[in-house]
């Protein structure tokens, strides 16, 4: 009889710093102390506290270890796992001093992570053992299409979806509900349902949670789509980068045609559903829908002209309803608990809960799932733990490259679809990368560019030539070199580019040179007039000099120089020769009398 | 699959292995588990609560997990009893035999038994 389960996260995040040693530890360990009947090992998916990874929780009590090392395992296997004690220095501990006060334990729920946060995509996520079709099913799983396929029609799932207030998760955040329709309102015969989970955004990585989490949550998902819209045959496009989300959804499909979950005739419905995989090897283009069905189709990955949208003409040239993943992870719960289970969370016009990937200078790197309307201040300063070292928060990047920043003036802005266009940003799929004041907005606005110009398919001249123009642009005023009428000339080419893409990279492809030309415009005004980078962050617009009253001499700084630029002798001041200086800041981390300043 | 009824038999099968991880149920059972715990018998104990909570179907309300050392090392076995807005019944000299009663009478039927407690001893 298990009394005991221990739960190891093999996500991506914890798989990389050294889980799979970690859980061979605790068989071995749990087989030396006699535990194994009665303590059962369990590998999930991500739990979302990657920064603090491995982590490992125990059950009942839910205690939450993190960072656990090899070395630490036979303690928690000998004290916590066979004598009951918790082994107090590996305890994540971030936690209200009212609730460890009056708790008998404290569990994962009490920490500050996981308090404000309200798990629906992410819900099994770090809770089942994501290759365990039963365990999946002990959480209700399969329940939402068995009541779709049996209690519902088709239309009646679609106006569920629809009364839900459902928005897309990838980016556009269009009504899902009304996506259905359209593809249901076309004439029987051979229709699609596709998912998109080729995650592009620098920094986002929810689908891959759900996929390595929770895969059979996606596989039930479409073929409740495929339900209300009338499609038989359902893919998922996702990236070859992630081998172990591929594996276990491949396992998820696999056991689901086994159980008859997938197939003909599931439920004794009469309803037939079958899903398949089709790997993308890494363009962020095919991200964009008309891209991504282009490369299922066998063809190079570019964006087709809309008209005719998706739904009327799609996938091999069939309707095909696509959704992204976090989009289809809602679907099952909002099925099974009803429309108002989701629309009564969220704001006016955005319900429910969404997933945000923290990166960038935060204390907690992982992913949250909160309820729309949440506050940027909340998910960054609560939730996130806040910028370390110390820093001052500056702003936060959210959508990636086609989103922009928002500046830490705005930082009680209620996050939501609207709050964020309105604010020039967007939710994008959901990254959140939080900047400090040693990061130089031109530069973050440069780095994204420079994603762009490379992934262009090159398919329409404003996105092929533009971008690389625009890109040029600024690493003229990076270096140094900007005029004022550069800075008009990119604020022009950036409308005109947005306008005249065919498709949503190009459209979007702008936004975060504007959105920070918009927001910090003193610091580009900074770098093309008094040719200075305020944060310290571009090269040739710094000098590295020695304060001659603080240096004692003592010649660290002149032999750590790769270049040979510092001279001086033994206890007299040194000199950096500004013509050799490479601006690596070697000698700034060496000197131990703060002697050495970037301006 | 060819009818809910598969589905929920599934679910039944399985309930038990994952309600373990819920972490939030109403009444916590904690064993003694330290050193003078374990060489009085604790873990027999502990395994017997855990037994007889799960057939008699009350896993998802009942929590049974394991604590160091009380202090009261003469009684142990050691077995708290904490219940959402009730005072802690501690029961001791624990054995097998007498959890099975406790989960019985206690746990299932809400009657305390008086002569197994710290008090009666």
């Amino acid at each position: 009889m298990i009394r005991s389960q221990v739960l190891i996260c093999g996500g991506t995040g914890c798989t990389s710093s050294g889980s799979v040693t970690l859980i061979e530890e605790f068989e071995k360990r749990i087989a030396e102390n006699g535990l194994s009947e009665e303590v059962k090992i369990v590998k999930t998916g991500c739990f979302g506290l990657c920064a603090l990874g491995p982590v490992v929780i125990v059950y009942p009590d839910g205690t939450f270890y993190s960072r656990v090392q090899k070395d630490d395992v036979a303690e928690i296997v000998s004290e916590h796992l066979l004598k009951g004690r918790t082994v107090d220095r590996l305890v994540y501990s971030d936690v209200d001093e009212s609730v460890k006060e009056e708790a008998l334990h404290v569990s994962l729920n009490d920490t500050t992570f996981y308090k404000s946060q309200k798990r629906v995509a992410l819900r099994n996520c770090g809770v089942i053992n994501p290759e365990s079709i039963d365990e999946y099913i002990a959480m209700d799983g399969y329940a939402a299409l068995g009541k779709a396929l049996t209690e519902m029609t088709p239309e009646e799932v679609i106006q569920t979806i629809k009364d839900s207030g459902l928005r897309g998760r990838g980016g556009g955040g269009f009504p899902t509900g009304l996506k259905w329709s359209f593809t249901a309102a076309q004439p029987k015969g051979q229709k699609y349902v596709v998912c998109n989970a080729d995650e592009g955004d620098p920094g986002a990585f929810m689908d891959r949670s759900v996929l390595e989490g929770d895969p059979h949550c996606l596989v039930e998902a479409m073929a409740i789509c495929g339900y209300a819209t009338g499609a038989s045959e359902g893919y998922v496009y996702v990236r070859a980068e992630y081998p172990i989300a591929v594996a276990r959804l491949q396992k998820a499909i696999d056991d689901a045609r086994e159980y008859g979950l997938l197939g003909k005739d599931i439920f004794g419905s009469g309803f037939d559903f079958d899903l398949f995989i089709r790997l993308g090897a890494g363009a962020f283009v095919c991200g964009e829908e008309t891209a991504l069905m282009t490369s299922i189709e066998g063809n190079r990955g570019e964006p087709r002209p809309r008209p005719p949208y998706p739904a009327v003409k799609g996938l091999f040239g069939k309707p095909t309803t696509e959704n992204n993943v976090e989009t289809f992870a809602n679907v099952p719960q909002i099925i099974l608990k009803g429309a108002e289970f989701f629309n009564t969370m969220g704001t006016e016009k955005s319900k429910g809960t969404k997933v945000f990937a923290l990166g960038g200078k935060i204390t907690n790197t992982g992913l949250v799932e909160v309820p729309m309307g949440t506050t940027l201040r909340e998910i960054v300063e609560v939730i996130g733990g806040g910028v370390p070292n110390g820093k001052k928060f500056k702003a936060a990047q959210t959508g990636g490259p086609s989103g922009g920043c928002i500046p830490a003036s705005m930082l009680d802005i209620e996050i939501d679809y609207d709050n964020l266009v309105a604010q020039g940003a967007m939710m994008g799929s959901g990254g959140l990368i939080v900047m400090d004041e040693t990061d130089c907005m031109v530069d973050i606005a440069k780095f994204f560019l420079e994603f762009t110009v490379d992934e262009s398919c090159g398919k329409c001249t404003p996105c092929r030539i533009g971008t690389k123009r625009l890109y040029e642009i600024l690493e003229k005023i990076t270096n140094g070199n900007g005029t004022l009428e550069d800075l008009d000339e990119m604020e022009k080419l950036c409308h005109y580019i947005k306008e005249n893409s065919l498709c949503g990279l190009g459209q979007t492809a702008p936004n975060p040179v504007l959105s920070t030309y918009q927001r910090f415009k003193d610091e580009y005004i900074a770098h093309v007039v008094d040719k200075r980078c305020p944060a310290g962050v571009c090269k040739n617009l710094l000098t590295i000099t020695i304060i001659e009253d603080k240096c004692k001499g003592c010649t660290a700084c002149s032999r750590v120089c790769p270049v040979g630029a510092i001279s001086g002798s033994v206890k007299n001041p040194h000199v950096i020769d500004p013509a050799k200086c490479i601006k690596c800041g070697a000698c700034i981390e060496k000197c131990k009398f703060n002697a050495i300043v970037k301006k | 699959m060819k009818s809910l009824a598969e589905l929920a038999a599934i679910k039944e099968k399985m309930q038990n292995k994952v309600v373990l991880r819920e972490g939030s149920s109403d009444t916590r059972v904690v064993v003694g588990m330290a050193t003078c715990g374990i060489a009085a018998g604790a873990r027999p104990v502990l395994n017997a609560f855990v037994e007889e909570v799960g057939a008699a179907g009350l896993a998802g309300s009942v929590m049974v997990t394991q604590t160091g050392c009380i202090g009261i090392c003469q009684y142990e076995p050691v077995v708290e009893v904490y219940e959402a807005g009730k005072e802690k019944i501690t029961y001791v000299k624990m054995t097998p035999e007498k959890a099975k009663e406790v989960v019985e009478k206690h746990l299932k039927g809400g009657k305390v038994i008086d002569e197994y407690t710290i008090s009666k001893v």
